[in-house]
């Protein structure tokens, strides 16, 4: 009897996912513990890892097939002394194929708001939960259902706009318009369509909400690097038996955990009618992956030693390049810190990650002129762009978090003490 | 036969038996454990024989208006004895009911009084007999009694809980009801259509005080027209049971105090939950005034330990402990493997109440008061049965129907009513809730002509200023 390969629940929560990439072929011979295949959500894409042994028999579902229910069979796998061609079973329920689906896509209709074009497919929503998301420009089919049937009910769209549960937001929202309609290409000019991850999804959606419904401020400082540079080389040093190796990005994290504790204004939510103060930092760094960008977070960063901050973060970078992270790893945090120096960014503003109030925006350290008691020097300089939530933040307590943040940049010992 | 079982449940009331057959359908080896009749207090003692009595009531006081439909009738009276009797039969039909459903589930039925001994064993005792049980989970069913007034408990012969109520010794001639919730107002309608002279007294400042405000005051006129006397924040500092009644000392709502005769009391303040001596102590199952803590899968602290319907929190309703029986069922099944299994939490505000006196009262949701505070902003929509044809052609004219949506999403968040069958008519809108219905959607379904239920359509428009038969 051939063994049924089915479609894995790859968290308690999840209803389907995405069948991105196959890595075995019809043929294959597999053994316990082989990696099968990469299964992909919005949140997340996890290696499947094969019980069995045998040989594959019939791949039913092709790579790039979304929207495959867990449980749907994908493939069969067969004991050696059976026909693959004897095996094969039909799929049990009719599965969309990526070629049929990329035929279809160009030239896309446009999109009537509150239903979505999800490639023909009908997204399964409350009525209530369709009219919520059509006011709140929310693109319903980006989102997961926790409704009967994996039904996306009012819960699911009120939740989509905040990453940590806040409190519910009594302020007027103006309706904010309908989700883009989807551009259709000039067909004079050479091009090719591909169609978006849920990662890429989510993260456009985020961002556009980010930038419609939260109101922007930019304060920049210019930080002196050396005295930390010198720091980092001397512990460094120390550390090298203990196989640590910090950071410049591992000490800015510090940096600003100490600030957002000694600045507590800054460390906040806009929660609607209230304003959620947090206790302890964590912060959110960005990290950037194939075909995307993730933010393991660092909790009660104020209070990590830099060893272990520097630790955590290589092990989490390196989970999250491979799409490992738990969604607790990188859901949540109250602040983020984004660095482009490393591409020669000199300065930049970053996005705000709703329901997060701010974001430090680090950018290449070059060595600059610079002015020291009234002489011309040389010395090693950096751009720090915070970007606020003008909500919760007032302009005067984002300048009292820049000029902190600079401070312990400059005089960096106070770093490890 | 072996003593151990995957699941046992104590108690098998709606809850409780519930409980029971889901486990059994979900292939659980199920027991259940029962101290005095199977199907508990709603099935023999509570909601099914006292609809039978409402029911005998509201016969009679059709009869008594005979002529209205162009019908005679003479010599019309009630035998109270009879009235009672037919409602035993009812309760003993249904409890025979139950008892088959068991049998054919294949559940054991372990008649007698259940403890729990230790984690996953329970001990039931019956006729100086003792049988030790072992389960790998547990289901607390037990339910709740009466609440006894502090310094005039239940005589059961001029002072009564609704079991006495059920089966009186006597007809009442003045009948003082103290508490008008939803047993209370029951019983005060039944024994004031079967012609005695009641009084009831209410603490808070109206009647049936958990349903929108608009329902207290009109059910309070309808009542009063119907030669109630009703007394909303009073209440009553002594009670006194005699050979032939009794007195009850009652300070009114302006602070005065007076000394009232009746014949009998029913004393309807409220429930007791039944949490002493089942062994909740040694297994620290933590309480919350004698009712047992749970969480949306009926879990309480202590793992393998359940608990459903009157034991613990409100609503204290039937079906609310039926949901709570499967939940748990379906939670055990999970929690032993089966992966088909998909208990979700259920939304109290999605879960109806019913009042069945004359005029009957029905709602889900929250009331225009609760919704207001609760931050809405409040669209209300408001429809009389004096507006519908269904209604006067019926000669039940009397009642309203009333919606609550949130302005800004169209969310139905509530629906009250107060009028004949609205008991039968409130799942429409308890359905459309769970499927979080917009008003656009009730809008656009076809409801029957004629029939009571157009009014909920019509409630509907009105709220949004589109009312097309008033």
């Amino acid at each position: 009897m051939p063994i049924e390969l089915k479609m894995p629940a790859l968290s308690p929560t999840m209803e389907e996912g995405t069948l991105a990439r196959w890595l075995v072929k019809e043929g294959d011979s597999i053994s316990s513990g082989d990696l099968i295949a990469e299964i992909e959500t919005d949140k997340a894409t996890m290696e499947f890892e094969a019980v069995d042994e045998g040989v594959i028999g019939k791949i039913l579902v092709t790579e790039g097939t979304d929207g495959v229910k867990v449980g749907t069979v994908i493939a069969t796998i067969i004991s050696d002394d059976e026909d693959a061609e004897v095996s094969a079973k039909p799929a049990a329920e009719p599965v969309k194929s990526a070629e049929i689906v990329q035929m279809a896509s160009p030239p896309p209709a446009p999109v009537p708001a509150a239903v979505s074009a999800k490639s023909g497919d009908r997204v399964i929503a409350s009525p209530l939960a369709r009219r919520i998301a059509a006011d709140k420009g929310v693109d319903i089919s980006t989102l997961s259902g926790t409704g009967p049937k994996g039904r996306i009910v009012k819960a699911d769209v009120e939740a989509a706009g905040q990453g940590a549960p806040a409190a519910l937001a009594s302020a007027t929202v103006t309706p904010a318009p309908a989700a883009a309609a989807p551009v259709s290409a000039d067909e004079n000019i050479p091009h090719s369509v591909t169609k978006l991850s849920n990662m890429r999804k989510t993260i456009a959606r985020r961002l556009t909400e980010s930038k419609q419904q939260v109101p922007h401020i930019y304060l920049t400082v210019d930080i002196r690097l050396d005295a930390l540079l010198k720091l980092r080389a001397e512990l460094n040093d120390s550390l090298q038996s203990r196989g640590v190796k910090l950071s410049v990005n591992d000490m800015l994290i510090k940096a600003l955990g100490l600030a957002l504790v000694q600045v507590p204004k800054c460390n906040v939510s806009f929660g609607g009618d209230t304003l959620i103060s947090y206790e302890r930092a964590d912060i959110s760094v960005a990290v950037s992956i194939p075909n995307g960008l993730i933010t393991p977070i660092i909790a009660g960063a104020e209070a990590k030693p830099l060893s272990t901050i520097s630790t955590e973060m290589a092990e989490l970078a390196a989970r999250a390049k491979e799409g490992k992270l738990q969604p607790h790893e990188y859901q949540g945090g109250t602040a983020s810190l984004s660095n482009m120096g490393m591409f020669g960014i000199k300065q930049f503003e970053a996005v705000i990650n709703p329901p997060q109030a701010m974001i430090m925006a680090i950018g290449a350290g070059e060595k600059r002129p610079y002015v020291v008691d009234d002489s011309l020097q040389i010395a090693t300089v950096m751009s720090a762009t915070g970007s606020f939530d003008h909500r919760a933040i007032d302009g005067a307590d984002g300048a009292q978090l820049m000029k902190t943040f600079k401070e312990l940049v400059e005089k960096p010992l106070g770093l490890v003490a | 036969m072996s003593n151990s079982y995957d699941v046992i449940i104590l108690g098998s009331g709606p809850g409780g038996y519930v409980a029971a057959i889901r486990a059994a359908q979900l292939g659980l080896k199920t027991a259940i454990v029962e101290r005095e009749n199977l199907g508990g207090i709603c099935l023999n003692w509570g909601c099914i024989p006292t609809k039978a009595l409402l029911r005998s009531a509201e016969i009679f006081h059709h009869m008594k208006h005979a002529a209205d439909f162009g019908l005679a009738a003479e010599k019309i009276s009630a035998d109270i004895d009879a009235v009672v009797k037919r409602s035993r039969g009812v309760a003993k039909q249904l409890n025979q009911g139950v008892t088959h459903l068991m049998k054919k589930n294949k559940i054991t039925v372990h008649m007698g009084e259940g403890k729990l001994i230790a984690p996953g064993k329970l001990i039931v005792n019956a006729d100086g007999k003792s049988e030790e049980l072992s389960a790998k989970n547990i289901i607390i069913a037990t339910g709740a009694r009466a609440r006894d007034l502090p310094f005039a408990p239940a005589d059961g012969k001029r002072i009564w809980t609704y079991r006495h109520a059920m089966v009186p010794p006597e007809m009442p001639k003045k009948l003082l009801v103290i508490g008008s919730g939803a047993i209370g107002i029951e019983f005060a309608s039944f024994y004031n259509d079967m012609g005695a002279e009641v009084t009831v007294v209410e603490m808070m400042d109206r009647i049936v005080p958990v349903e929108d405000a608009d329902i207290s005051t009109f059910l309070e006129k309808s009542l009063v027209k119907q030669g109630m006397k009703i007394l909303t924040g009073a209440g009553v500092e002594a009670l006194k049971a005699s050979a032939n009644g009794v007195s009850a000392k009652i300070k009114t709502r302006d602070g005065k105090t007076a000394d009232h005769d009746f014949t009998h009391c029913i004393v309807a303040i409220g429930i007791v939950p039944n949490s002493e001596n089942i062994g909740l102590e040694m297994l620290k199952v933590e309480t919350d005034r004698g009712h047992i803590k749970t969480d949306g899968m009926c879990r309480t602290n202590v793992p393998g330990i359940y608990a459903i319907g009157d034991i613990t929190a409100p609503p204290w309703l039937a079906h609310k402990a039926s949901h709570e029986g499967v939940i748990a069922a379906e939670a055990i099944a999970q929690s032993l493997g089966n992966k088909d299994v998909h208990p979700h939490a259920m939304d109290v505000r999605n879960i109806p109440g019913c009042t069945y006196c004359h005029p009957q009262v029905a709602s889900v949701g929250l009331t225009e008061a609760k919704a207001k505070e609760a931050g809405y902003e409040v669209r209300v929509g408001n429809f009389p049965f004096i507006g519908n044809g269904k209604a006067i052609a019926l000669g039940e004219a009397e009642g309203f129907i009333k919606t609550v949506f949130d302005a800004k999403t169209g969310e139905l968040l509530g629906a009250h009513m107060v009028g004949a069958e609205v008991t039968e008519l409130i799942q429409g809108y308890t359905v459309g809730k769970q499927l979080e219905t917009t008003e656009a959607e009730l809008m656009q379904t076809v409801f029957p002509h004629p029939t009571l239920s157009e009014m909920m359509h019509e409630s509907v428009l009105s709220a949004y200023g589109r009312a097309l038969h008033i």
